[in-house]
């Protein structure tokens, strides 16, 4: 069905549509409109699941944690502080190998209070075991919503996944948004450790290094075994319903000499940057990060590369960057452009890629400073 | 309305053992003995939900279990979410299961109450049994919300300064169509109360006393003495609220005639050891009046 949405109802529709059975959430801006529209939809009976309206982020992921452990669908959103809060669950979720399927609207963090777009969030939720999936646009966020629970719920994965999409940016603005009958895309939720009280185990018990250590081994299993299955769904999701997606979003790239590198609304923003460049003579490209967990490297042999992070390690530097440099052998000229929700358009975009200067970094805006 | 629950003699408690034996708890552990019957009373078809505490511990190392019963371990702050949404999970599959939450007093008192706040605001389907040996006994007994007035902790070298918070008047305030308190001591009331609990929808929560011999600094024999004897001096009351209403349990119906002394109680227990008149006056102070409010409450609503 073809309607228009806007990023957040988006999510919401696909999670309807994914035919989730506990919902446990809290509201936080500018996540609110997804549990606004999950509340409503379960109260009008559209969507036959319990919906838990939590008193923190934290009871919400162990709501989710608690519920997916029966082996039911389970679904949660939340933004920035509300991300954060959840941290240790996050690990505990992971761990624990439940296929809890989150959207986090991407959003600074205080102080001061800052409720605009910054990637900072979920990127300090990287080593936490969560698949990172980082979308542009209100189809996409549903989409990726859908696939979500696919991937998540594969046995060969079992590991939740995260959708980000950037506060406002795209949570608020409205977009052509079709719909699909997900009919059999997503396979009933058969998750082999679901609690079977005829075969009482302990889950989660004092457990020595040597086995601790196998576990560490398997989540990092299912997180490289994720790699086909991601491209598997994204390849049936195309077959069935005809929008294709790909690990990593490539645009005029095959024979670009200069390439650009972002995630989320910036990734798409830059498409644009990209065709005023080529106007200009400079054969420039893109390359969108969609999968930021797992990480998979793209080939960038042979290109110049130009990489705008809307976050940053501090004392090290932009994330995103530095994954590339380690994991390519790049040295990539570091922009850290959009933080706190800052404006950065196609013209700003296409300003980086002319003063680009391998290996070093530029903060947008406040460059007279460092 | 009072619901009944047909009480039964020790030897006619269920024979099923959901705790196997040679768990890794201390000796005259009184958690273990707890749980063993309230999973008596529970049965076949429950999943506990345990935070960080010493029940972590006692089940056995992986890939072992001294359990019976499906046991989900959790973070400390989480329990009391956790097994709302588990409850959740259950109600939509139409399935009964019993959802208990069994915490300590430091991840019930502290780290987990706005967790159980929360579920009980909601009216999770859940019981919540707080086992409280008053201080981290897993950690090494550090002081917790539940320490009492006096004790020695691993934090508190002088003696705890300040009173025991009111769990049970936190909970109270949140109107939960049952609350209860028991003691290890006294396992057939506990029994019961589990009994009486799981028959009823909603959120429901049971405070336990639970004397600890390496924490509370007494011989690991006397844990059924020292349980008794809070019971006895009303340093600890046995009730049970349904639906608000309130009726007392017999050994502190009993206790209320003719109170012994909280020296008693205190004299038993290594924590005690450093007290002064002062802080024992204000103990006692605090359990007369609290006999005499329960007392007074008991006698209106009869």
């Amino acid at each position: 069905m073809l309607t228009v949405a806007t990023g957040n109802k988006a999510v919401a529709t696909a999670v309807k549509d994914s035919k989730t059975r506990v919902v446990a959430a809290y509201p936080i801006t500018p996540q609110t409109e997804i549990v606004e529209e999950i509340a409503n939809t379960v109260a009008a009976g559209t969507l036959e699941a319990e919906y838990i309206p939590v008193e923190s982020e934290h009871s919400a992921m162990a709501a989710c944690i608690g519920a997916s452990a029966t082996g039911i669908r389970t679904f949660t959103a939340t933004s920035s502080h509300g991300l954060v809060y959840m941290c240790e669950m996050l690990h505990w979720s992971a761990g624990a190998r439940l296929p809890i399927v989150m959207a986090n609207a991407n959003r600074a963090l205080a102080p001061g209070w800052n409720i605009g777009a910054e990637h900072s969030d979920s990127i300090s939720m990287r080593d936490t075991g969560w698949l990172q999936v980082y979308v542009s646009t209100v189809q996409e966020a549903y989409d990726a919503t859908i696939m979500a629970f696919r991937i998540a719920e594969n046995n060969d994965v079992l590991l939740p996944v995260m959708i980000n999409l950037d506060g406002f940016l795209l949570t608020h603005i409205t977009q052509s948004l079709e719909t699909v009958d997900t009919g059999d895309y997503i396979p009933p939720l058969s998750l082999p450790h679901a609690i079977d009280i005829d075969n009482p185990v302990g889950y989660g018990t004092l457990t020595p290094f040597s086995e601790h250590f196998k576990f560490r081994w398997d989540i990092e299993r299912g997180m490289r075994d994720s790699v086909p299955v991601i491209v598997d769904a994204e390849k049936e999701f195309g077959a069935r319903f005809g929008r294709k997606y790909d690990l990593w979003e490539k645009y005029r790239f095959d024979d670009a000499e200069v390439i650009v590198i972002a995630m989320g609304t910036l990734g798409k923003e830059m498409e644009v940057a990209v065709d005023l460049l080529r106007e200009e003579g400079i054969k420039a490209g893109s390359l969108r990060c969609r999968w930021f967990r797992p990480f998979v490297p793209p080939d960038l042999s042979g290109r110049e590369v130009v990489v705008i992070d809307r976050d940053y390690s501090f004392g090290y530097g932009g994330v995103l960057a530095n994954e590339l440099k380690a994991k390519c052998g790049c040295d990539p000229f570091s922009v850290i452009a959009g933080l706190g929700g800052q404006d950065v358009t196609f013209d700003d975009i296409a300003g980086f890629v002319r003063m680009r200067t391998p290996g070093e970094e530029h903060w947008f805006g406040v460059n007279g400073n460092v | 309305m009072m619901i009944y629950i047909q009480r039964i003699a020790m030897t006619e408690l269920p024979k099923e053992e959901y705790i196997l034996k040679c768990t890794s708890a201390c000796a005259g552990c009184s958690d273990t003995l707890s749980l063993r019957y309230a999973l008596k009373a529970a049965g076949h078809d429950t999943v506990l939900v345990v935070p960080a505490c010493c029940t972590s511990v006692i089940q056995g190392l992986y890939p072992n279990t001294a359990f019976n019963v499906p046991v989900y371990n959790v973070a400390f702050a989480s329990a009391a979410a956790v097994a709302s949404g588990m409850s959740a999970a259950f109600r939509t599959m139409g399935r009964k299961t019993n959802v208990i939450c069994w915490a300590g007093d430091g991840g019930t008192v502290d780290i987990g109450i706005q967790a159980l706040s929360g579920a009980f605001e909601r009216g999770a389907d859940i019981l919540y049994i707080c086992y409280d040996n008053e201080a981290y006994g897993n950690t090494g007994m550090q002081r917790s919300g539940a320490t009492p007035l006096g004790a020695l902790t691993t934090t508190t070298p002088a003696g705890k300064p300040v009173f025991k918070k009111d769990l049970d008047g936190i909970v109270e305030a949140h109107n939960p169509p049952y609350m209860a308190t028991a003691c290890s001591a006294y396992p057939k009331d506990l029994f019961n109360k589990v009994k009486k609990a799981l028959s009823i929808e909603g959120p429901k929560f049971i405070h336990i006393l639970a004397p600890c011999p390496p924490g509370w600094r007494y011989p690991a024999d006397q844990t059924i003495a020292v349980g008794r004897m809070a019971v006895k001096t009303g340093m600890w009351i046995l009730y049970e609220r349904e639906y608000g209403e309130l009726s007392v349990s017999a050994p502190s119906k009993a206790a209320f005639r003719k109170p012994v002394p909280v020296g008693e109680y205190l004299g038993m227990q290594g924590r005690f050891r450093s007290i002064d008149n002062g802080k024992i006056s204000l103990l006692q102070q605090a359990a007369d009046k609290n006999m005499e409010s329960f007392r007074k409450e008991a006698e209106c609503t009869c």
